[in-house]
């Protein structure tokens, strides 16, 4: 047959073309990895340098800032785990703050007279709360954007009358060493803000890299028509995705009232979701979907904690550190996506 | 057979003359030295099975493709170059396509007059467009006005206003794309009186139809391709169903096709499908499909073969009829549970609906069987999903330095033979494959065959719906036929009939079958 005597040469150009795409590809799966780690790490330095230049001294690259940062960061880490697996599914959940604030109420509201039930409610809080988002997503089939805005205005009416519209307190509370204890192992002492987001982190990694769910995560994103066609559960997917926000967005609310002793109904958790979601772009995931890894999103989470310290401490007032923040929020994605340009889809 | 243009009955001069028209895409000449010759006042078919290159000529005529150097195209006997749709339309070539381009949410007379709106200095002349559509509707014998909102018209007269758009920019060739489709018979015959009276006016019309009955009510000629080269022009004492099927198939086989399972000594009935309709685009779908057979599933474009998958596959709900396997009646929620009880199907719409070309070559291959491998449940077998791609890759040769490689870098062919890889790690006992060859180069094409011959040699059962009639001539062992939503009927197997195109063409088409065969 004349189409083996043809193979050949066919075949060999491809391999030698294969070869070189391969080449390219593992080049991109190298940017991709290290991400916006760079960044983080020339802003920091900017930071530092900057702040001996205008004040005379480093205070940025000490220990007991750099703890601070990490801490700042832990809330929205985790607020952006959630909203990692979300967006990844081509979905968004504008819903988190609201639903912090209302996990919050509840947590300290049920910790006066339950104690640590108060905790365990809380979670359920924001979990129920994110499953229905999903259920709304994956069986009424309205669009995400649509649903979680309208969450974020209910859930937020809910958060101020679980409190009667008042500032909820308990200072005795139960669970106070989330916000304010360190685990201290020897010589080394760790705030448990900073362990649970890490743990959020990593337990969000397995998910995403080592079970079949992570992989229907992707699938659904990547293109939800064949996912269904290849037999993948889609609405199990969503739900679980919009479940995991929610209840993620409930343990944030624990760690802040943990943190506060308080809790307010209508000024805790106020566009977290807009810090949520801006340190997963800025982490590299596609905003349509199925491509971005979680320590991208850890890495952008503390590129804008890094930012919300750093100007404090070079004394940038507040109008500008708004300018700042915004400013550099796009310019990373901008970078990224000149750096990725011909493979990325922000 | 005439292998040139005849003259019609008028001796008026050609308004358009396509000369040595090729179009080369990467890998496939489309078309290779065509001609086509109309005249005023004439309606004039072009016929041809799918991808013989109907729409690929008609694109050239209106400047969405650009032909190879060579050939020449002539309006009025003037040599005119068409560089893109505004050319086309300077030259007064207009196409009506099948999916309608009009907006919904304006009215008639905006549609109409979009992008050359009427204006009053910076306003829009709202007045003088009304006005100038009124006198172009009345001549059409439109029963509705400039004002109304083209989302409140039928298809029908959604067809009427793309023709008066046609006519208000003084088109004299209009390019009609199966514009029946979408028409109940009333609506037929209303636009036929259209095309009549746009003829007596001059105009000359291309009309493209599948169906036999309507080129042989309308035509004055009909031009007939096949393989992207033209066959002929039959003029209107000469056009006959059975001549023009004659024209549009009759090919060697070549030889690449595979069939060494013996499909001829049937074993026990697997899938049984009867009188399945989704109450719109499939009515009737009822076959019989044999363990170690492989069944094609021919028809024209838009005929339902793959809505009617689709509904056995349970992507889409069925309205009426039954589905059983192995003798048991089942009903699909959805492809999950189709894929438990062993049905796989492969999408004919590999990039949209089939492969997730963010990912690599070895997940794609083993999306559909990790939940099954999964240690407790959950986990990922990373070292079994590892030597499964290892050895799918090695089994379909797939063209690709290893597993981790991103699918959407390969070529068609290997994409398409990864995206069968993953139904195959199944298991399945029934496969459904929707146009396996597609969009894949002819070493791949051969690649494919065997690996459905293998199947059907182990045992499985295969549907394999196929546009291309060569094809499943050459892997089938019997053919059902799908005409406008039901299988109208079989060839091959015990029916006496050969498997041949014009067979299968005469289902397709609705022509007499002994007629052709004379």
């Amino acid at each position: 047959m004349s189409g083996g005597a043809g193979g050949g040469p066919v075949m060999a150009g491809t391999v030698a073309v294969d070869a070189k795409a391969s080449r390219q590809a593992s080049m991109r799966a190298l940017v991709r990895a290290v991400g916006m780690l760079p960044v983080l790490i020339i802003l920091g330095a900017l930071i530092q340098v900057g702040g001996i230049y205008l004040t005379g001294e480093g205070r940025f690259l000490s220990w007991q800032n750099l703890s601070i940062v990490a801490q700042q960061a832990s809330v929205n880490s985790v607020l952006a785990a959630g909203m990692t697996f979300v967006i990844l599914t081509g979905g968004i959940d504008l819903s988190v703050g609201s639903i912090l604030a209302a996990s919050a109420m509840v947590g300290l509201l049920g910790s006066i007279d339950y104690g640590y039930l108060g905790l365990v409610g809380a979670l359920l809080a924001g979990l129920l709360i994110g499953l229905g988002n999903g259920a709304l997503i994956a069986f009424v089939r309205l669009p995400p954007f649509i649903v979680t805005l309208g969450s974020l205005t209910a859930i937020r009416g809910l958060a101020r009358l679980i409190g009667n519209d008042t500032t909820v307190f308990n200072s005795s509370l139960p669970f106070d060493w989330i916000g304010n204890d360190n685990l201290t192992l020897g010589p080394v002492s760790v705030p448990w803000l900073i362990i649970i987001a890490f743990l959020v982190i990593f337990a969000s990694w397995l998910i995403l890299r080592r079970t079949v769910l992570g992989v229907h995560i992707y699938a659904v994103g990547g293109n939800e028509s064949a996912a269904r066609l290849s037999g993948i559960k889609v609405w199990a997917v969503l739900l679980f995705v919009y479940g995991a926000s929610g209840l993620l967005a409930g343990l944030g609310g624990v760690m802040q009232a943990a943190r506060l002793y308080a809790a307010n109904g209508l000024q805790l958790g106020q566009s977290y979701e807009l810090d949520a979601i801006a340190a997963v772009i800025v982490g590299g995931t596609s905003f349509v979907g199925g491509i971005g890894s979680i320590w991208g999103t850890l890495i952008g989470a503390l590129i804008i904690a890094v930012l919300n310290n750093g100007l404090i401490l070079l004394g940038v007032s507040d109008v500008w550190q708004y300018i700042i923040k915004g400013g550099v929020i796009i310019g990373a994605v901008a970078l990224d996506r000149y750096r990725l340009r011909g493979s990325a889809r922000t | 057979m005439p292998s040139s243009p005849e003259r019609p009955a008028s001796e008026a001069a050609p308004i358009l003359q396509m000369r040595g028209i090729s179009k080369t895409f990467p890998g496939v000449k489309a078309l290779n030295d065509v001609q086509l010759t109309v005249y005023p006042g004439e309606v004039h078919s072009l016929m041809g099975e799918n991808g013989a290159g109907k729409s690929t000529l008609m694109k050239i005529l209106s400047g969405a493709y650009t032909a190879d150097p060579g050939g020449e195209i002539l309006v009025n006997g003037k040599p005119v170059h068409i560089t893109g749709p505004l050319s086309a339309k300077a030259h007064g070539i207009a196409i009506i396509y099948q999916e309608l381009s009009l907006s919904p949410n304006l009215t008639v007379a905006e549609n109409i007059y979009l992008g050359r709106e009427a204006r009053r200095g910076f306003a829009v002349d709202r007045a003088s467009m009304f006005s100038g559509c009124n006198e172009v509707l009345t001549r059409l014998g439109a029963t509705f006005g400039p004002r109304t909102l083209v989302g409140d018209l039928s298809i029908a007269e959604r067809q009427m206003v793309e023709v008066a758009r046609a006519i208000h920019a003084h088109s004299k060739i209009l390019v009609m794309d199966e514009p029946t489709t979408a028409l109940s018979s009333r609506e037929t015959e209303r636009l036929f009186d259209l095309i009549r009276r746009l003829k007596n006016e001059g105009l000359a019309i291309i009309y493209i139809s599948h169906r036999m009955a309507e080129v042989y009510e309308l035509s004055e000629r009909v031009s007939v391709l096949r393989d992207g080269t033209y066959v002929g022009t039959l003029p209107r004492e000469k056009i006959k169903p059975e001549s023009i099927v004659h024209m549009m198939v009759g090919r060697d086989l070549s030889s690449f096709y595979k069939k060494e399972h013996t499909g001829g000594s049937r074993g026990p009935v697997v899938l049984e499908v009867n009188g399945l309709s989704d109450g719109k685009r499939v009515k009737n779908g009822s076959f019989t499909l044999h363990k170690g057979e492989v069944l094609g599933l021919a028809g024209l474009v838009g005929a339902g073969r793959t809505e009617l998958a689709r509904l056995i596959y349970g992507a889409e709900p069925h309205s009426a009829g039954s589905i059983r396997l192995n003798g048991q009646d089942v009903a699909f929620k959805g492809p999950a549970e189709a894929i438990d009880t062993g049905i796989v199907y492969l999408t004919e719409d590999r990039k949209a609906q089939g492969l997730f070309l963010d990912m690599t070559v070895g997940e794609n291959i083993n999306l559909g069987v990790i939940g099954r491998d999964a240690a407790a449940g959950a986990w990922l077998d990373r070292g079994r999903a590892r030597q499964r791609s290892l050895a799918a890759i090695k089994a379909m040769t797939i063209r690709v330095p290893g597993p981790d490689f991103p699918v959407g870098a390969l070529s068609g062919g290997n994409q398409q033979k990864a995206l069968i890889s993953r139904l195959l790690e199944t298991q399945p006992k029934v496969l459904i494959l929707d146009e396996p060859t597609r969009g894949v180069d002819v070493g791949a094409k051969s690649e494919i065959y065997r690996i459905i011959d293998d199947l059907a040699k182990s045992g499985a059962a295969i549907l394999v719906i196929s546009s291309e009639l060569p094809e499943v001539v050459g892997i089938a062992d019997r053919v059902v036929v799908m005409r406008e939503g039901e299988t109208v009927g079989e060839v091959g197997g015990d029916t006496g009939v050969a498997i041949n195109e014009q067979n299968i063409m005469a289902l397709a088409t609705g022509v007499d079958m002994a007629k052709v065969a004379a």
